[in-house]
């Protein structure tokens, strides 16, 4: 996706491939990541917030999406039967939840309560 | 301290549109849209009553054009939720979190919100199973059991679109006949995958990590029976947003906020300065097109409001 020429910006795609070993990054980061579809319209509102979280976050958190369509299976995994849900990850274990879209402030504090 | 002609709570039609004509008034509106940006659409699909769309348009993208639409002219709109209101003096005070807004006027377009049931399992399984947008989580419930608790339009809607997914959906309604239009009432009495439960009531979710079955009550036959389900939307209608409002605003016994009080304007709420367009404060029509109406209502009272002060 990104190029050695151009820092990536916004959110890191998410697959079931690379879902496991970015939950336990060798920085130890918490992950952040954003359970989303293309037809729910509340994760169009939270896109643009969640890109611009991942790059404020960069090198503190990662923030990350996942899309549920391409992925069923990891979301069947953690029970995501609601989108948008956000779950925070902590060395691979999910330490806060967060159904519906609570808005910029909303993931903002969910993020630095979990530092 | 710098204050505003005219804030604006609210994002949903009767919101934004107040916005667009509020800033196209040169007015400079804020607009706090809350922490569900852009209402109820939102959680909708498509949408066939707009005027103009003969296709139809999409609930979402209608209101991310709305509210675009705003901010082309100049609405500041803010993605936060005002948490306390105190209209008892000359300029309104309005508060988020411990931010302080001052204003000359208000338009209160807060809506309304899905009506939770308050049965055991309710909360402990939202977002588990349980839902209030059938049209956001159906593809979920792929080969599935889904139960949609309702009988009105937003119920049947609720219920078809969990067909397209679904391997059976039950309707639980507590009467013995729809309150849906007819052509909605229809097409789910037609449904063939859907099962409407008559006279029937929701009273318990059970499961471990996810919704496995529910208690469902039959107000005829006195009978309880549990029923296998993965889903429960519930659909049983809204109530009116206006916690932060009922010790500052006239409301009436169901919360609504009552209008055409202090000003000779159909949008003017019981406090001079403060108007209230949208589902906030009608129990009636409840449609995107008369919550834009009365949003570009109260965005017009609010100008000849203010213009009337600088006589």
């Amino acid at each position: 996706m990104s190029d050695d020429t151009q820092k990536q910006t916004g959110a890191v795609h998410l697959t079931t491939d690379n879902f496991k070993a970015t939950l336990n990054n060798e920085d130890g980061l918490i992950v952040f990541v954003d359970f989303f579809a293309e037809w729910c319209g509340p994760c169009k509102m939270a896109a643009p917030i969640v890109d611009k979280l991942a790059d404020e976050y960069r090198g503190k958190a990662i923030i990350a999406k996942l899309n549920v369509d391409e992925n069923n299976q990891t979301a069947a995994e953690y029970g995501v039967m609601s989108i948008p849900t956000v779950i925070i990850f902590k060395d691979g274990e999910e330490v806060d939840r967060q159904i519906g879209f609570p808005g910029e402030d909303g993931f903002r504090q969910m993020i630095d309560k979990n530092l | 301290m710098a204050h505003a002609q005219v804030i604006i709570i609210g994002s949903g039609p009767a919101g934004y549109t107040a916005g667009i004509y509020a800033s196209r008034a040169k007015l400079k509106p804020t607009l706090f849209a809350g922490d569900k940006p852009g209402g109820q659409l939102m959680n909708t699909t498509l949408v066939e009553n707009w005027p103009g769309t003969e296709a139809g348009v999409m609930g979402p993208e209608l209101m991310m054009e709305m509210r675009q639409q705003a901010a082309k002219f100049g609405a500041e709109i803010i993605d936060k939720k005002v948490t306390q209101v105190d209209f008892s003096g000359k300029l309104k005070q309005i508060w988020v979190g411990d931010k302080l807004y001052e204003t000359k006027t208000v338009i209160v377009a807060t809506g309304a919100a899905g009506i939770m049931l308050g049965v055991p399992g309710e909360q402990e399984f939202l977002g588990r199973g349980v839902a209030t947008c059938a049209v956001c989580d159906a593809p979920f419930y792929r080969d599935k059991i889904a139960m949609v608790i309702g009988g009105g339009d937003a119920a049947i809607e609720d219920a078809m679109a969990l067909t397209k997914f679904a391997s059976k959906v039950y309707l639980v309604h507590r009467r013995d006949e729809l309150r849906a239009s007819k052509v909605m009432a229809e097409r789910v009495i037609n449904a063939e995958k859907v099962e409407i439960l008559w006279n029937s009531e929701l009273k318990r979710v059970l499961g471990d990590k996810l919704v496995e079955k529910v208690e469902i009550y039959n107000n005829k036959t006195d009978q309880t029976q549990e029923i296998a389900t993965q889903g429960v939307f519930l659909a049983i209608g809204h109530k009116p947003v206006t916690e932060i409002f009922k010790d500052q605003l006239e409301l009436d016994q169901k919360g609504f906020i009552k209008t055409n009080l202090s000003y000779p304007a159909v949008t003017a709420t019981s406090v001079d300065g403060v108007f209230a367009a949208g589902d906030v404060v009608d129990y009636r029509y409840k449609q995107a097109i008369t919550s834009a109406g009365m949003g570009c209502q109260a965005a017009l009272d609010v100008e000849r409001w203010l213009e009337q002060q600088q006589r």
